[in-house]
């Protein structure tokens, strides 16, 4: 292909994007926009799978068993997020197994949030009101992104993870409104979660280098610092029903801007941990790449199995 | 040995009277365990009634490259369509 007919197809494929047309899997797309969403959306995908991780430490101990059955049923949704991403990203041509490389090799990133421990009960309450909310925030606007798999894969998650925020806040909620040591671990998960869910929603727009091409691409809607402010504004008033304490001294109501001023963030916890230096990037990754290499000799014999069945099934029918 | 679990295309159909639609794609090592890995992952808050799981080796898509010599020939037959054909206004039920 000509340098002139490959700009021509750049043009159309563009054009189309500003026309809010979707793009399938068969279509022309840029090298470019093929590498981005293949980054996205498997980073996407290996933070539902790794996120299933800090929760799934709480399921044999969760209090109760109306509990119990939420939390295995939100961490059950995360393992199928993960397989609905991961599949919409195998559409753009990379398989399933060079997919779990890149994440068991660290070359993938995920999201950071899930290398905080989940120390008390309450984290499971904080996790699903704060790292939840952040996650809809972030998701809501990715139903209407401009590739075909991940906007439907998308569609289904948002429906999903609604239910996942509203059983955290409530188990926030038992706990502000229980003995004065429950209230105290409520506090404490809110001190703790603050300010990674804040980060959660990326570097600020000075700092994010992929932003200008994503709004063009509609793989992002709006910037992290617009998303960021929106998820304060909407978090703050939930805080003041719970009787909680957000953890930001400069935390403060703005008239003039109808938005709340907050403290600075500390972005070089955020940049080490991303980096691999949490307080649980080394547990999580031997979690997970245990999980995968012990569980080789059933994907193994699963295959094997099938692979006899279907010789017999030839052979009987000969 | 590492062979790895093949891609199959999930179809389900919402409840009777509607038509299977495609749900999305996983991984299994054949097509029962196919089935009940779109049961978990599919419908998990009753989105199904009936599930049909296709390996994805076997479909066999157009090219979207061919759009034009495939598609473009119906935009020109407007005669197919009840609208391209004038009645007086008098007459009903047609």
């Amino acid at each position: 292909m000509s340098e002139a007919q490959l700009k021509n197809l750049e043009e159309i494929f563009e054009q189309r994007i500003a026309n809010d047309e979707k793009i399938e899997p068969k279509d022309w797309m840029p090298e470019k926009y093929r590498k981005t969403h293949i980054r996205q959306i498997s980073q996407h995908a290996h933070s539902e799978i790794v996120g299933m991780l800090p929760e799934g430490n709480w399921i044999t101990r969760a209090p109760s068993l109306r509990r119990k059955v939420a939390l295995l049923a939100k961490v059950q949704d995360e393992a199928g997020h993960g397989l609905y991403l991961y599949s919409a990203c195998e559409t753009l041509g990379i398989s399933r197994e060079e997919l779990y490389e890149q994440l068991h090799s660290g070359k993938a990133k995920y999201s950071s949030i899930f290398n905080y421990p989940t120390v008390s009960w309450a984290d499971m309450g904080a996790v699903g009101w704060l790292v939840d909310g952040a996650a809809i925030i972030n998701q809501v606007p990715l139903c209407n992104t401009s590739y075909g798999p991940y906007a439907r894969a998308m569609i289904r998650v948002c429906k999903e993870e609604s239910f996942h925020q509203r059983q955290g806040f409530e188990i926030m909620m038992k706990l502000c409104n229980g003995a004065p040591e429950q209230k105290e671990m409520a506090q404490d998960a809110l001190n703790r979660w603050w300010w990674p869910s804040l980060m959660m929603l990326g570097p600020t727009d000075a700092e994010s280098v992929h932003t200008e091409q994503s709004m063009k691409w509609k793989l992002k809607r709006k910037t992290n610092d617009e998303l960021r402010q929106q998820f304060i504004d909407q978090t703050v008033p939930q805080a003041d029903i719970l009787g909680l304490t957000i953890p930001d001294p400069d935390l403060k109501w703005n008239e003039e801007t109808g938005h709340y001023d907050f403290g600075e963030i500390d972005w070089d916890e955020f940049w080490q941990v991303v980096k691999g230096h949490g307080p649980c990037n080394k547990e999580r990754m031997n979690a997970r790449v245990g999980a995968w290499e012990e569980g080789t000799w059933v994907r193994d014999a699963a295959m094997s199995y099938a692979e006899k069945k279907k010789v017999r099934k030839i052979s009987k029918a000969v | 040995m590492e062979k790895n679990w093949p891609l199959w295309e999930i179809f389900v159909r919402s409840k009777n009277g509607l038509e299977h639609r495609h749900f999305g794609s996983l991984h299994a090592a054949d097509a029962e365990m196919a089935l009940e890995n779109a049961r978990d992952v599919y419908t998990r808050r009753s989105e199904g009634v009936s599930i049909w799981v296709v390996e994805s080796k076997d479909i066999t898509a157009s090219n979207p490259e061919n759009n034009g010599e495939l598609f473009e020939p119906a935009h020109d037959k407007v005669y197919r369509h009840p609208t391209f054909y004038t009645l007086p206004d008098e007459i009903k039920h047609m």
